[in-house]
């Protein structure tokens, strides 16, 4: 431990070398999002008369604005909605014993380890018998699907790590169940809370293959199938293309970099509580 | 913030709940029948969502895969057992998907791993710029991929990527500009490449959340009996990370399998189907020839390896340990 500082210094050495290795690519996208079109080709991480003109063009002309627009709504909404069901579920499992507790959370449990895109093609035609083809609902109502067995596990933990004497307090002051919900659990599992939110929101933010599979219309686009549908058609213009991913991207980044610390004790739950 | 759940589990017994039942509560209102109920009243929203578009799913894609599925609602499809997937074996494009889909795992699985341990291990002690660091190799993990795959497809174009300028015009390796994404094998390099460099962050920040909990006693135990850095790693620290070792290979295996929007996105499986991987062309099946029933078959197949082998490496894990 004591040793002199040059293990330390190619320690740090090596990490700095990686860290370039995942940041190149990021600013390579940053770069190229402030070229022209005439230069749009030039591996130049300093773009030569750089200009602001591809976000302006982008936001307005191209319709990332709209798409943006979509994308927040149908994230927010996936957030509060899986909060308060999953919280809800949660609250059940840790609190209450009945009937078909087990069969429930366990078949919950299993889902998580089968992959989402096994069932793109079932839940296609159940979004098409449910009307909801081509609707931001359809989206919404899908997303909350996939991720509330992943909320529901993370805050039943959460609560049931609550003492019960809370509880029990309470009830004895003649507060009902869903009084105790929701100004005892809740409150209290605000950390938990905001890992779920992150999560959620990430994974929504992120969804590229449901949205691209069940929205035909450009109106209710989101933000990556929007990128990817917007390259395809014009292939070249990598300037345009990447100005509206960073727009895409800098919402991610803001949430991770502020919220980080709930993150990482969010996947530690995961690994190694799971 | 850690919750002890362990305790929770085994606490308060059950009993308590008919103490409970039993005092006057004046404002629920409600009597035993009530009680009862309570748990089901919260379970109903989440559970109605979840088995209607999650579980039902599952028995509905069995169902479709064995079936001639037709299209238009009402009109009944005609039962033709295993049909589909007996077509599935015979088809020599999905082998060719499930072989691009295995050298991808064997590819990016023991990097990621070792990456992921390896800079977890650097990141483990005092060092400046920790968090930044930490920030920066996770950064590719909440990217979107489709974000991801369009700068890999960019940064690897045939004449004006940054990689082939540094290589041909920096370097000078090669006589002519490699066509990355328009051949089978260079296509598969950089499908892998943007696969472990968007995975790595993911497998270090488990690794490190895992460090911690390595007993600190152990390891001075360790080094007061005289071994060397590598000899703990190794003989302790390797052993004690077992089970998170076990829960992350599982873990990229499974997301291994899961490889499609990259290639979605930049080789569209093609050129011709050479770079098709198992969902790639699963999707192409059911959305572009409206064949849901082989996709469903193909989906179930890749269903079944993914839990067989999840299954193999659980009993792997846990007979080493047993050995042990």
């Amino acid at each position: 431990m004591n040793r002199p500082s040059a293990g330390t210094s190619l320690r740090f050495v090596v990490l700095v070398a990686g860290a370039a290795v995942m940041v190149v690519p990021f600013a390579m996208m940053v770069a190229t999002s402030f070229k022209q079109q005439s230069y749009v080709l030039t591996p130049d991480l300093v773009p030569d008369h750089a200009t602001f003109d591809n976000y302006v063009r982008a936001w307005t002309s191209s319709g990332f604005a709209h798409y943006f627009l979509n994308s927040a709504v149908v994230s927010l909404s996936t957030v509060l909605l899986v909060l308060l069901l999953g919280s809800m579920m949660a609250y059940a499992f840790a609190r209450f014993e009945f009937v078909g507790k087990r069969v429930v959370f366990y078949s919950m449990i299993a889902t998580l380890m089968i992959p989402g895109m096994m069932l793109l093609i079932p839940q296609y035609f159940v979004a098409r018998d449910l009307g909801v083809l081509d609707t931001k609902t359809g989206l919404v109502m899908f997303y909350v699907a996939g991720q509330l067995a992943f909320t529901t596990f993370l805050l039943r933990g959460f609560f049931a790590g609550v003492p019960r004497e809370l509880d029990e307090a309470m009830l004895i002051d003649g507060a009902n169940r869903l009084h105790i919900y929701w100004h005892l659990m809740l409150p209290l599992a605000r950390p938990a809370l905001a890992t779920a939110a992150i999560f959620t929101f990430l994974g929504s933010w992120d969804e590229f293959v449901w949205a691209v599979t069940i929205i035909d219309s450009q109106d209710n686009r989101t933000l990556p199938m929007a990128i990817q549908l917007f390259q395809g058609q014009h292939g070249t213009s990598w300037g345009l293309v990447f100005a509206a991913s960073t727009i895409a991207v800098i919402p991610v980044i803001a949430v991770f970099v502020v919220f980080q610390r709930f993150f990482v004790s969010g996947l530690a739950a995961g690994a190694l509580k799971g | 913030m850690s919750v002890d759940t362990e305790r929770a589990r085994t606490g308060p017994p059950v009993g308590t709940d008919e103490n409970r039942r039993a005092r006057p509560r004046p404002r629920s209102g409600a009597g035993a029948r009530g009680s009862r109920l309570t748990p089901y009243l919260f379970l109903l929203p989440g559970l109605v969502l979840f088995v209607g578009l999650v579980l039902w799913p599952i028995v509905q894609a069995a169902r479709m895969s064995l079936v001639d599925w037709k299209f238009t609602p009402g009109v009944p499809s005609p039962f033709v057992g295993l049909e589909h997937y007996d077509r599935a074996v015979h088809d020599p494009v999905f082998w060719k998907s499930l072989v691009n889909t295995g050298v991808y795992m064997v590819a990016t699985v023991p990097t990621q791993l070792a990456l992921g341990l390896a800079l977890a291990l650097l990141l483990n002690k005092a060092i400046m710029g920790k968090v930044a660091f930490r920030v920066l190799y996770y950064l590719p993990v909440v990217t979107s991929w489709v974000v991801v795959s369009l700068v890999f497809e960019y940064l690897f174009s045939t004449n004006s990527g940054l990689v082939n300028h540094v290589l041909h015009d920096g370097l000078g390796i090669g006589q002519e500009p490699v066509n990355w994404l328009g051949e089978r094998w260079p296509a598969m390099a950089v499908l892998s490449m943007l696969g472990i460099w968007k995975g790595a962050g993911w497998a270090m920040l488990i690794f490190l959340a895992a460090l911690q909990t390595v007993p600190r006693d152990l390891l001075d135990a360790a080094s007061v009996d005289g071994a060397g850095k590598v000899r703990t790693f190794f003989s302790i620290t390797l052993p004690q990370l077992r089970p998170v070792v076990a829960f992350v290979t599982v873990m990229l295996v499974i997301g291994g399998f899961n490889v499609f929007i990259s290639v979605y996105v930049m080789t569209g499986g093609g050129p011709g189907d050479d770079t098709q991987v198992v969902l790639t062309y699963m999707y192409k099946q059911a959305f572009e020839f409206l064949d849901f029933s082989y996709g469903s078959a193909i989906a179930y197949l890749l269903a079944i390896i993914i839990f067989g082998l999840s299954f193999a490496q659980m009993k792997l894990f846990k007979y080493d340990e047993e050995a042990s």
